[in-house]
């Protein structure tokens, strides 16, 4: 549970967001509906894991099971 | 209860300065790219949900050592807890929800948190009732 996760998202979400612009510059929109799907997906994948850790946190501070 | 080495004051700086650095990025990619903003947020409220986890078990546990020298109910104890663990949680999701712009999901998913809370609470207001009547006996 750190900061550079924070970072890696951000990362993520810039580089993505660059890739689209210059793809779609490029003329090849669909492959930057494509980059942009894939950045969704492994950030979310990211965010889930929190997700879960986060709740199983909560779970066992408040003995919620 | 003395605070331990590190906390405290150094703690909050820490926590304005997560939250300021997670605004930033955040409404640096709202522009282009909303969906990972809104993760990104996710992420970043999950993080200082997290750091203050650590205080909220200490405030437990001084309410659990309350509560057993009031000689209070442990089921009712454990009642009370659950229910702030719900409330927690639905009020992040609701949270999280409404500031991605998606009021109607939100409200449910408060609606939901609310109607759990009060099933659970059931029990305690049964036994307040049952308090009540014997003293009007």
């Amino acid at each position: 549970m750190d900061v550079q996760l924070l970072f890696r998202i951000a990362g993520v979400g810039i580089i993505v967001a660059v890739m689209a612009t210059v793809l779609k510059q490029a003329g090849k929109d669909e492959q930057g509906q494509m980059v942009t799907l894939v950045g969704v997906l492994v950030v979310l994948m990211m965010v889930v894991t929190l997700l879960g850790k986060f709740f199983n946190l909560v779970k066992a501070t408040f003995g919620m099971y | 209860m003395p605070a331990a080495r590190g906390e405290g004051p150094v703690e909050i700086v820490q926590i304005v300065g997560l939250g300021l650095l997670a605004g930033m990025l955040i409404s640096l990619l709202r522009q282009h790219k909303p969906e990972l903003a809104m993760q990104l947020s996710i992420a970043a409220g999950v993080m200082l949900f997290v750091l203050m986890m650590a205080k909220v078990l200490r405030v437990v546990e001084v309410m659990q050592s309350l509560a057993t020298r009031a000689a209070l109910e442990q089921a009712h104890m454990d009642t009370v807890l659950k229910i702030i663990g719900i409330a927690y949680i639905a009020d992040f999701g609701a949270q999280v929800l409404s500031d991605a712009g998606e009021k109607a999901v939100a409200t449910k998913v408060e609606m939901a948190g609310k109607i759990i809370i009060m099933l659970l609470a059931v029990p305690i207001i049964l036994g307040v009732l049952d308090a009540i009547l014997k003293l009007l006996e």
